[in-house]
């Protein structure tokens, strides 16, 4: 699976995490693949819920150390 | 697929809870809701600008100008205000933690496309006029927000 957008959004409080990952999301194409990086401790169910309501679909979810990486695949 | 709709009425004029109407608004547009806010009585004054504008008032309205806070920057905390201390307190831990302070929400809603709505019945009431309001609003009634309402399924009143 190849990356085509990083977003890095550690040290960031909600609700940015969210907010620049939907701006990343905006701009590109369906199909694509976004990792998103952050350290808000809500940011788990933050985006499950975000990623659940929206086109977009989960891919994966790993937490190291308190950072998050989500990836999430363009709907 | 119809966009979901929200909407905020924010009647209070606290820091507090301006803030928490500001994040919730920008979590809702980045779930790509149409977002409303409508601001009416005290919660007008989170929309003031900073500086004195020159305006044609009445002696009460001119009273009311010089009492109520202009703008975001301004406002007074719900609880623990202790004479300004509060909210001095507040922007200080805000900071510490990498969140938003109010003018950063404000700039940051008006980028993702939140409508503001000002009340004018309550701007007539407070004696607020249009130019001391920050630019980019919309000015409208209770049966404008309530078309905004009736078909969003989020409805805060703050």
């Amino acid at each position: 699976m190849k990356i085509d957008v990083q977003v890095d959004a550690k040290g960031l409080a909600c609700p940015m995490p969210i907010v620049r990952g939907k701006k990343a999301l905006d701009a590109m194409q369906s199909g694509q693949f976004m990792e998103l990086f952050a350290t808000d401790k809500g940011a788990l169910n933050d985006f499950q819920a975000w990623v659940k309501s929206s086109k977009n679909e989960w891919v994966s979810h790993e937490e190291k150390d308190g950072v998050h990486r989500f990836v999430i695949k363009k709907g | 697929m119809e966009r979901e709709k929200s909407t905020i009425v924010l009647f209070s004029g606290d820091l507090d809870k301006a803030i928490a109407a500001f994040i919730i608004a920008n979590g809702a547009a980045a779930y790509d809701h149409d977002v409303t806010i409508f601001f009416t009585f005290w919660g007008l004054n989170t929309m003031r600008k900073e500086e004195v504008v020159k305006t044609n008032k009445g002696m009460l309205e001119k009273m009311f100008g010089w009492m109520m806070p202009r703008g975001a920057n301004k406002l007074g905390l719900s609880n623990m205000n202790m004479l300004g201390m509060g909210p001095k307190m507040i922007k200080h831990v805000l900071k510490k933690h990498n969140a938003l302070t109010l003018p950063q929400l404000i700039e940051l809603a008006q980028e993702q496309g939140v409508k503001l709505v000002a009340c004018t019945m309550t701007m007539d009431l407070l004696g607020l006029q249009q130019e001391e309001l920050i630019d980019g609003m919309e000015y409208a009634g209770v049966a404008a927000y309530l078309g905004d309402a009736t078909n969003a399924k989020v409805n805060l009143f703050i």
